[in-house]
Protein backbone atom coordinates (compact mmCIF):
# COMPACT_ATOMS: atom_id res chain seq x y z
CA UNK A 1 0.00 0.00 0.00
CA UNK A 2 1.75 3.16 -0.99
CA UNK A 3 0.05 6.59 -0.99
CA UNK A 4 -1.55 8.58 -3.56
CA UNK A 5 1.28 11.45 -5.02
CA UNK A 6 2.14 14.28 -2.42
CA UNK A 7 4.51 16.85 -2.03
CA UNK A 8 6.77 16.90 0.41
CA UNK A 9 8.16 19.72 2.71
CA UNK A 10 10.30 19.47 5.53
CA UNK A 11 10.83 22.62 7.28
CA UNK A 12 13.46 23.71 9.92
CA UNK A 13 11.43 26.36 11.65
CA UNK A 14 7.85 27.27 12.99
CA UNK A 15 7.92 29.84 10.86
CA UNK A 16 9.07 28.37 7.80
CA UNK A 17 5.77 25.58 8.37
CA UNK A 18 3.54 28.40 9.15
CA UNK A 19 4.61 29.80 5.73
CA UNK A 20 3.74 26.49 4.26
CA UNK A 21 0.62 25.99 5.88
CA UNK A 22 -0.39 29.23 4.60
CA UNK A 23 0.77 28.32 1.17
CA UNK A 24 -0.85 25.44 0.43
CA UNK A 25 -3.72 26.17 2.94
CA UNK A 26 -6.57 22.95 2.96
CA UNK A 27 -4.14 21.08 0.63
CA UNK A 28 -1.85 20.82 3.01
CA UNK A 29 -1.26 18.37 6.16
CA UNK A 30 1.09 18.50 9.14
CA UNK A 31 3.28 15.15 9.65
CA UNK A 32 4.18 14.37 12.72
CA UNK A 33 4.77 10.97 14.32
CA UNK A 34 2.73 9.41 11.12
CA UNK A 35 1.52 6.33 12.39
CA UNK A 36 -1.93 7.65 11.91
CA UNK A 37 -1.80 10.03 9.30
CA UNK A 38 0.20 7.68 6.72
CA UNK A 39 -1.87 4.40 7.77
CA UNK A 40 -5.08 6.72 6.65
CA UNK A 41 -2.94 8.39 3.23
CA UNK A 42 -2.20 4.17 2.71
CA UNK A 43 -5.67 3.72 2.56
CA UNK A 44 -6.85 6.90 0.71
CA UNK A 45 -8.72 8.35 3.93
CA UNK A 46 -6.40 11.17 3.52
CA UNK A 47 -5.32 12.11 0.33
CA UNK A 48 -3.40 15.74 0.89
CA UNK A 49 -1.54 17.42 -1.99
CA UNK A 50 1.07 19.00 0.47
CA UNK A 51 3.27 16.69 3.72
CA UNK A 52 4.63 18.94 5.77
CA UNK A 53 6.79 17.28 8.04
CA UNK A 54 7.43 18.40 11.39
CA UNK A 55 10.52 16.34 12.44
CA UNK A 56 13.26 18.37 11.64
CA UNK A 57 12.03 21.27 14.16
CA UNK A 58 13.88 20.76 16.80
CA UNK A 59 12.22 23.55 19.08
CA UNK A 60 9.05 21.53 19.02
CA UNK A 61 10.87 18.80 21.05
CA UNK A 62 11.47 18.57 24.95
CA UNK A 63 9.85 18.57 28.14
CA UNK A 64 10.59 21.02 30.94
CA UNK A 65 9.27 22.45 34.10
CA UNK A 66 9.03 25.80 34.83
CA UNK A 67 7.73 27.59 38.02
CA UNK A 68 4.43 25.56 38.56
CA UNK A 69 3.50 24.45 34.99
CA UNK A 70 5.11 21.56 32.90
CA UNK A 71 5.73 22.48 29.27
CA UNK A 72 6.49 19.49 26.58
CA UNK A 73 7.24 20.14 23.02
CA UNK A 74 4.30 19.22 20.46
CA UNK A 75 7.08 16.82 18.37
CA UNK A 76 8.14 14.80 22.15
CA UNK A 77 7.44 11.42 21.57
CA UNK A 78 5.91 8.86 23.42
CA UNK A 79 8.71 7.03 24.16
CA UNK A 80 10.60 10.66 25.48
CA UNK A 81 7.30 11.22 27.72
CA UNK A 82 8.26 7.78 29.09
CA UNK A 83 12.01 8.28 30.69
CA UNK A 84 11.64 11.77 31.29
CA UNK A 85 12.88 12.63 34.87
CA UNK A 86 10.78 15.59 35.13
CA UNK A 87 7.34 13.74 34.29
CA UNK A 88 8.13 10.88 36.58
CA UNK A 89 8.85 13.08 39.55
CA UNK A 90 5.98 15.47 38.88
CA UNK A 91 3.53 14.13 36.27
CA UNK A 92 3.56 10.41 36.53
CA UNK A 93 -0.15 10.26 35.02
CA UNK A 94 1.73 10.89 31.76
CA UNK A 95 4.30 8.13 32.24
CA UNK A 96 2.21 5.54 33.01
CA UNK A 97 -0.31 6.47 30.33
CA UNK A 98 2.42 6.91 27.13
CA UNK A 99 3.30 3.43 28.49
CA UNK A 100 -0.29 1.89 27.41
CA UNK A 101 0.11 3.21 24.07
CA UNK A 102 0.42 0.79 21.36
CA UNK A 103 4.24 -0.52 21.28
CA UNK A 104 7.55 0.47 21.14
CA UNK A 105 8.27 1.60 17.63
CA UNK A 106 5.01 3.50 17.29
CA UNK A 107 5.98 5.13 20.59
CA UNK A 108 9.51 5.97 19.32
CA UNK A 109 7.32 8.17 16.27
CA UNK A 110 4.42 8.89 17.66
CA UNK A 111 4.00 12.69 19.36
CA UNK A 112 2.17 13.89 21.75
CA UNK A 113 1.08 16.42 19.68
CA UNK A 114 0.02 14.42 16.95
CA UNK A 115 -2.10 12.02 18.90
CA UNK A 116 -3.91 15.24 20.55
CA UNK A 117 -3.94 17.10 17.19
CA UNK A 118 -5.39 13.92 15.19
CA UNK A 119 -9.21 14.34 17.12
CA UNK A 120 -9.49 10.54 17.27
CA UNK A 121 -11.39 9.61 20.61
CA UNK A 122 -9.14 6.32 20.48
CA UNK A 123 -6.31 8.34 21.17
CA UNK A 124 -5.06 8.40 24.52
CA UNK A 125 -3.84 11.60 25.37
CA UNK A 126 -6.60 13.87 25.43
CA UNK A 127 -8.87 12.05 28.09
CA UNK A 128 -5.40 12.45 30.35
CA UNK A 129 -5.29 16.10 29.26
CA UNK A 130 -8.69 16.93 30.02
CA UNK A 131 -7.79 14.85 33.37
CA UNK A 132 -4.60 17.26 34.19
CA UNK A 133 -6.49 20.31 33.18
CA UNK A 134 -3.64 21.01 30.39
CA UNK A 135 -3.96 23.95 28.07
CA UNK A 136 -2.52 23.53 24.20
CA UNK A 137 -0.53 26.42 22.30
CA UNK A 138 -1.73 26.94 19.22
CA UNK A 139 0.22 29.33 16.83
CA UNK A 140 -0.45 30.86 13.22
CA UNK A 141 -0.07 33.61 10.96
CA UNK A 142 -1.36 36.22 13.69
CA UNK A 143 0.59 34.97 16.97
CA UNK A 144 -0.03 32.54 19.39
CA UNK A 145 -3.71 31.58 21.51
CA UNK A 146 -3.83 29.03 24.15
CA UNK A 147 -6.48 27.09 24.41
CA UNK A 148 -7.86 24.85 27.27
CA UNK A 149 -8.00 21.01 26.63
CA UNK A 150 -11.28 21.62 28.07
CA UNK A 151 -13.55 23.18 24.87
CA UNK A 152 -10.63 21.78 22.66
CA UNK A 153 -12.17 18.43 21.19
CA UNK A 154 -15.26 19.06 19.06
CA UNK A 155 -16.14 15.85 17.69
CA UNK A 156 -14.35 12.31 15.77
CA UNK A 157 -11.73 13.93 14.21
CA UNK A 158 -12.30 17.35 15.43
CA UNK A 159 -10.48 20.01 16.95
CA UNK A 160 -10.81 23.81 18.13
CA UNK A 161 -7.22 24.04 15.59
CA UNK A 162 -8.07 26.34 12.68
CA UNK A 163 -6.09 25.28 9.48
CA UNK A 164 -3.71 27.90 9.73
CA UNK A 165 -2.48 26.48 12.99
CA UNK A 166 0.05 24.43 14.28
CA UNK A 167 -0.32 22.85 18.07
CA UNK A 168 3.43 23.90 19.35
CA UNK A 169 3.26 23.18 22.78
CA UNK A 170 1.47 21.15 25.75
CA UNK A 171 1.15 23.18 29.33
CA UNK A 172 0.51 21.15 32.41
CA UNK A 173 -0.17 22.09 35.62
CA UNK A 174 1.81 20.08 38.13
CA UNK A 175 -0.77 18.12 39.81
CA UNK A 176 -0.63 18.79 43.51
CA UNK A 177 1.90 17.24 45.27
CA UNK A 178 0.91 13.31 46.83
CA UNK A 179 -2.21 13.27 44.09
CA UNK A 180 -2.87 9.90 43.80
CA UNK A 181 -3.41 9.16 39.72
CA UNK A 182 -4.57 5.89 37.26
CA UNK A 183 -4.66 5.89 33.71
CA UNK A 184 -6.78 2.15 33.43
CA UNK A 185 -6.65 0.97 30.35
CA UNK A 186 -8.72 -2.06 29.07
CA UNK A 187 -7.30 -3.05 25.36
CA UNK A 188 -7.69 -6.63 23.70
CA UNK A 189 -3.80 -6.69 22.49
CA UNK A 190 -0.87 -4.38 22.62
CA UNK A 191 -0.99 -2.05 19.74
CA UNK A 192 -5.07 -1.94 19.89
CA UNK A 193 -7.02 0.99 20.82
CA UNK A 194 -8.49 1.40 24.11
CA UNK A 195 -12.00 -0.43 24.19
CA UNK A 196 -12.49 1.90 27.26
CA UNK A 197 -10.11 3.16 29.50
CA UNK A 198 -10.03 6.37 32.52
CA UNK A 199 -7.76 8.49 33.69
CA UNK A 200 -7.90 10.01 37.33
CA UNK A 201 -6.01 12.43 39.59
CA UNK A 202 -7.33 12.12 43.22
CA UNK A 203 -6.23 14.41 46.33
CA UNK A 204 -7.24 12.80 49.45
CA UNK A 205 -6.95 14.55 52.97
CA UNK A 206 -7.84 11.29 55.24
CA UNK A 207 -10.41 9.50 53.24
CA UNK A 208 -12.08 12.41 52.06
CA UNK A 209 -11.57 13.83 48.41
CA UNK A 210 -10.22 17.09 48.25
CA UNK A 211 -10.39 16.97 44.54
CA UNK A 212 -10.70 14.55 41.96
CA UNK A 213 -10.80 14.65 38.23
CA UNK A 214 -11.97 11.72 35.83
CA UNK A 215 -12.30 11.89 32.22
CA UNK A 216 -12.65 8.87 29.55
CA UNK A 217 -11.07 7.65 26.26
CA UNK A 218 -12.72 6.27 23.64
CA UNK A 219 -16.36 5.65 24.69
CA UNK A 220 -17.74 8.99 23.23
CA UNK A 221 -17.15 11.13 19.95
CA UNK A 222 -14.40 12.79 22.15
CA UNK A 223 -12.54 12.26 25.23
CA UNK A 224 -15.32 12.74 28.19
CA UNK A 225 -14.71 14.43 31.66
CA UNK A 226 -16.76 12.52 33.97
CA UNK A 227 -18.04 16.19 35.82
CA UNK A 228 -21.37 14.18 37.70
CA UNK A 229 -18.90 11.82 39.27
CA UNK A 230 -16.58 14.18 40.27
CA UNK A 231 -18.80 16.32 41.66
CA UNK A 232 -20.36 13.20 43.66
CA UNK A 233 -16.95 12.67 45.20
CA UNK A 234 -15.72 15.82 46.14
CA UNK A 235 -16.17 16.58 50.23
CA UNK A 236 -17.01 12.69 50.03
CA UNK A 237 -15.34 10.06 52.64
CA UNK A 238 -13.89 7.47 49.44
CA UNK A 239 -15.28 4.57 50.79
CA UNK A 240 -16.41 1.18 48.34
CA UNK A 241 -19.34 2.28 48.25
CA UNK A 242 -18.36 5.46 46.84
CA UNK A 243 -16.11 4.82 44.25
CA UNK A 244 -19.01 2.30 43.48
CA UNK A 245 -21.59 5.21 42.44
CA UNK A 246 -19.14 7.42 40.77
CA UNK A 247 -18.32 4.88 38.42
CA UNK A 248 -22.06 4.30 37.14
CA UNK A 249 -22.18 8.25 37.03
CA UNK A 250 -19.15 7.87 34.60
CA UNK A 251 -20.78 5.00 32.55
CA UNK A 252 -23.67 7.05 32.19
CA UNK A 253 -22.01 9.51 29.96
CA UNK A 254 -20.61 6.92 27.43
CA UNK A 255 -21.61 7.08 23.89
CA UNK A 256 -19.54 4.42 22.34
CA UNK A 257 -20.36 2.55 19.28
CA UNK A 258 -20.47 -0.95 18.41
CA UNK A 259 -17.68 -2.47 16.82
CA UNK A 260 -14.99 -5.34 16.87
CA UNK A 261 -14.11 -4.58 20.48
CA UNK A 262 -17.68 -5.09 21.74
CA UNK A 263 -21.51 -3.70 21.83
CA UNK A 264 -22.28 -0.47 23.35
CA UNK A 265 -23.80 -2.26 26.62
CA UNK A 266 -20.09 -3.47 27.16
CA UNK A 267 -18.52 0.14 26.55
CA UNK A 268 -20.40 1.18 28.74
CA UNK A 269 -19.59 -1.39 31.38
CA UNK A 270 -15.97 -1.03 30.88
CA UNK A 271 -15.67 2.38 31.22
CA UNK A 272 -17.52 2.09 34.49
CA UNK A 273 -14.86 -0.45 35.08
CA UNK A 274 -11.91 1.19 34.33
CA UNK A 275 -13.25 3.99 36.32
CA UNK A 276 -13.56 2.08 39.28
CA UNK A 277 -10.45 0.55 39.20
CA UNK A 278 -8.83 4.04 37.89
CA UNK A 279 -9.77 5.35 41.45
CA UNK A 280 -9.21 2.24 43.66
CA UNK A 281 -4.99 2.60 42.50
CA UNK A 282 -5.35 6.30 42.67
CA UNK A 283 -6.84 6.48 46.41
CA UNK A 284 -4.07 3.36 46.63
CA UNK A 285 -1.29 6.10 45.79
CA UNK A 286 -2.33 8.73 46.80
CA UNK A 287 -0.72 10.38 50.02
CA UNK A 288 -3.00 11.73 52.85
CA UNK B 1 3.26 17.07 -8.56
CA UNK B 2 5.64 14.89 -6.83
CA UNK B 3 8.92 14.77 -8.41
CA UNK B 4 12.15 12.75 -7.28
CA UNK B 5 14.47 13.64 -4.68
CA UNK B 6 17.75 12.39 -4.07
CA UNK B 7 17.44 11.12 -0.30
CA UNK B 8 21.09 9.93 1.09
CA UNK B 9 21.26 8.16 3.90
CA UNK B 10 23.97 5.45 5.86
CA UNK B 11 22.60 1.81 6.18
CA UNK B 12 24.43 -0.65 7.78
CA UNK B 13 27.97 1.54 7.23
CA UNK B 14 27.46 2.65 3.71
CA UNK B 15 26.72 5.85 2.32
CA UNK B 16 23.64 5.53 0.40
CA UNK B 17 21.56 7.79 -1.95
CA UNK B 18 18.51 6.72 -3.30
CA UNK B 19 16.04 8.69 -5.72
CA UNK B 20 12.58 8.45 -5.08
CA UNK B 21 9.28 10.12 -5.16
CA UNK B 22 8.20 11.43 -1.35
CA UNK B 23 5.42 8.92 -1.07
CA UNK B 24 7.25 5.96 -1.13
CA UNK B 25 7.61 4.10 2.06
CA UNK B 26 11.56 3.13 3.40
CA UNK B 27 10.52 -0.79 3.33
CA UNK B 28 10.37 -0.16 -0.33
CA UNK B 29 13.21 1.61 -0.39
CA UNK B 30 15.74 -0.67 1.51
CA UNK B 31 14.39 -4.04 -0.31
CA UNK B 32 13.59 -2.91 -4.17
CA UNK B 33 16.32 -0.14 -4.28
CA UNK B 34 19.02 -1.42 -2.18
CA UNK B 35 18.55 -4.86 -2.05
CA UNK B 36 18.44 -5.52 1.57
CA UNK B 37 15.46 -7.68 1.72
CA UNK B 38 16.03 -8.89 5.34
CA UNK B 39 13.10 -6.43 6.50
CA UNK B 40 10.18 -7.97 5.50
CA UNK B 41 6.81 -6.89 4.55
CA UNK B 42 4.40 -8.46 6.63
CA UNK B 43 1.00 -6.30 7.29
CA UNK B 44 1.82 -2.99 5.61
CA UNK B 45 -0.19 -1.35 8.53
CA UNK B 46 1.95 -0.51 10.94
CA UNK B 47 1.03 -3.95 13.98
CA UNK B 48 3.59 -7.10 13.02
CA UNK B 49 6.71 -5.20 13.03
CA UNK B 50 8.25 -7.20 10.22
CA UNK B 51 9.53 -4.32 8.48
CA UNK B 52 11.21 -3.21 11.50
CA UNK B 53 14.82 -1.39 11.02
CA UNK B 54 17.05 0.71 13.48
CA UNK B 55 17.02 4.56 12.38
CA UNK B 56 19.12 7.23 14.48
CA UNK B 57 19.06 4.35 17.46
CA UNK B 58 15.35 4.23 17.29
CA UNK B 59 13.35 0.90 16.30
CA UNK B 60 11.10 2.07 13.42
CA UNK B 61 8.34 0.48 11.33
CA UNK B 62 9.78 0.99 7.91
CA UNK B 63 6.11 0.42 6.62
CA UNK B 64 5.50 3.38 8.31
CA UNK B 65 8.47 6.02 7.29
CA UNK B 66 8.73 7.92 4.25
CA UNK B 67 12.03 7.19 2.71
CA UNK B 68 12.28 10.93 2.32
CA UNK B 69 11.98 11.27 5.99
CA UNK B 70 15.54 9.25 5.87
CA UNK B 71 17.52 11.96 4.83
CA UNK B 72 20.86 12.14 6.54
CA UNK B 73 19.68 8.99 8.92
CA UNK B 74 21.69 5.76 10.36
CA UNK B 75 19.64 3.04 9.56
CA UNK B 76 20.52 -0.43 10.35
CA UNK B 77 19.26 -3.56 9.10
CA UNK B 78 19.86 -7.40 9.81
CA UNK B 79 22.03 -7.77 7.11
CA UNK B 80 24.40 -5.30 8.90
CA UNK B 81 24.81 -7.16 12.59
CA UNK B 82 26.72 -10.20 11.24
CA UNK B 83 30.73 -8.98 11.12
CA UNK B 84 33.46 -10.56 9.87
CA UNK B 85 31.28 -13.62 9.51
CA UNK B 86 30.32 -13.98 12.46
CA UNK B 87 26.90 -14.26 14.12
CA UNK B 88 25.68 -11.26 16.17
CA UNK B 89 24.90 -12.75 19.78
CA UNK B 90 21.12 -12.46 18.91
CA UNK B 91 21.38 -14.23 15.81
CA UNK B 92 23.32 -17.42 17.46
CA UNK B 93 20.72 -16.54 20.48
CA UNK B 94 17.96 -17.27 17.76
CA UNK B 95 19.60 -20.29 16.49
CA UNK B 96 20.90 -21.56 19.55
CA UNK B 97 17.41 -21.29 21.31
CA UNK B 98 14.99 -21.96 18.39
CA UNK B 99 13.84 -18.62 18.53
CA UNK B 100 12.72 -19.14 15.42
CA UNK B 101 10.16 -21.40 12.95
CA UNK B 102 9.40 -20.13 9.43
CA UNK B 103 11.56 -17.07 10.44
CA UNK B 104 9.82 -14.26 8.75
CA UNK B 105 9.51 -12.31 11.82
CA UNK B 106 12.72 -12.91 12.73
CA UNK B 107 15.02 -9.78 11.00
CA UNK B 108 12.41 -7.47 12.72
CA UNK B 109 12.49 -9.28 16.06
CA UNK B 110 16.40 -9.38 16.04
CA UNK B 111 16.89 -5.78 15.00
CA UNK B 112 14.28 -4.48 17.83
CA UNK B 113 16.23 -6.77 20.00
CA UNK B 114 19.02 -5.33 19.26
CA UNK B 115 17.86 -1.42 19.83
CA UNK B 116 16.52 -2.74 23.41
CA UNK B 117 19.76 -4.49 24.33
CA UNK B 118 21.40 -1.45 23.29
CA UNK B 119 18.85 0.57 25.90
CA UNK B 120 18.49 -2.04 28.35
CA UNK B 121 21.42 -4.89 28.73
CA UNK B 122 20.32 -6.82 31.77
CA UNK B 123 16.73 -7.16 31.07
CA UNK B 124 13.90 -9.07 32.72
CA UNK B 125 12.08 -11.61 30.84
CA UNK B 126 8.62 -9.20 31.75
CA UNK B 127 10.76 -6.16 30.36
CA UNK B 128 12.06 -8.31 27.29
CA UNK B 129 7.93 -9.30 26.03
CA UNK B 130 6.77 -5.41 27.36
CA UNK B 131 9.93 -4.04 24.85
CA UNK B 132 9.50 -6.57 21.87
CA UNK B 133 5.47 -5.86 21.96
CA UNK B 134 5.75 -4.31 18.55
CA UNK B 135 6.94 -7.31 17.31
CA UNK B 136 4.35 -10.28 16.10
CA UNK B 137 5.54 -13.94 15.65
CA UNK B 138 3.31 -16.52 14.94
CA UNK B 139 4.94 -19.35 15.51
CA UNK B 140 7.02 -19.40 18.75
CA UNK B 141 4.82 -18.30 21.04
CA UNK B 142 7.24 -16.22 22.02
CA UNK B 143 9.01 -18.64 24.45
CA UNK B 144 11.72 -18.91 22.99
CA UNK B 145 12.29 -15.51 21.61
CA UNK B 146 12.48 -14.71 25.50
CA UNK B 147 15.11 -17.11 26.19
CA UNK B 148 17.08 -16.28 22.45
CA UNK B 149 17.04 -12.18 23.45
CA UNK B 150 18.45 -13.62 27.19
CA UNK B 151 21.14 -15.97 24.93
CA UNK B 152 22.28 -12.89 23.66
CA UNK B 153 21.94 -10.29 26.58
CA UNK B 154 24.35 -13.08 28.53
CA UNK B 155 26.42 -13.07 26.06
CA UNK B 156 27.23 -9.65 25.41
CA UNK B 157 27.21 -8.58 28.86
CA UNK B 158 30.43 -10.84 29.33
CA UNK B 159 31.94 -9.81 26.01
CA UNK B 160 32.04 -5.48 27.38
CA UNK B 161 32.42 -6.53 31.11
Amino acid sequence: MIPRPFEYHAPTSIEAALGLLATHGSEAKLLAGGHSLLPMMKLRFAQPAHLIDLNRIETLKGIRLEGNTIHIGAMTCENDLIWSPVLAEHCPLLVETARLISDPQVRYRGTIGGDISHGDPGNDHPAVMLCLGASFVLQGGRGKRVVAADGYFLGMYSTAIEPEEILTEVRIPVPPKGSGYCYAKLKRKTGDFATAAAAVLLELEGDTVVDVSIALTNVGATALKATDAERYLRRRPLTDGAIIEAARLALEICDPVEDLRGSVEYKRAMAGEMTHRALHTAAARAKR
Amino acid sequence: MSKKTVVSFRLNGHDTDVTVEPRELLIHTLRERCAHTGPHIGCETTHCGACTVDMNGTSVKSCTVLTVQAEGADLLTIEGLAQGGVLHALQEGFMQEHGLQCGFCTPGMITRAYRLLQENPNPTDDEVRYWIAGNLCRCTGYQNIVKAVQYAARKLRGATA
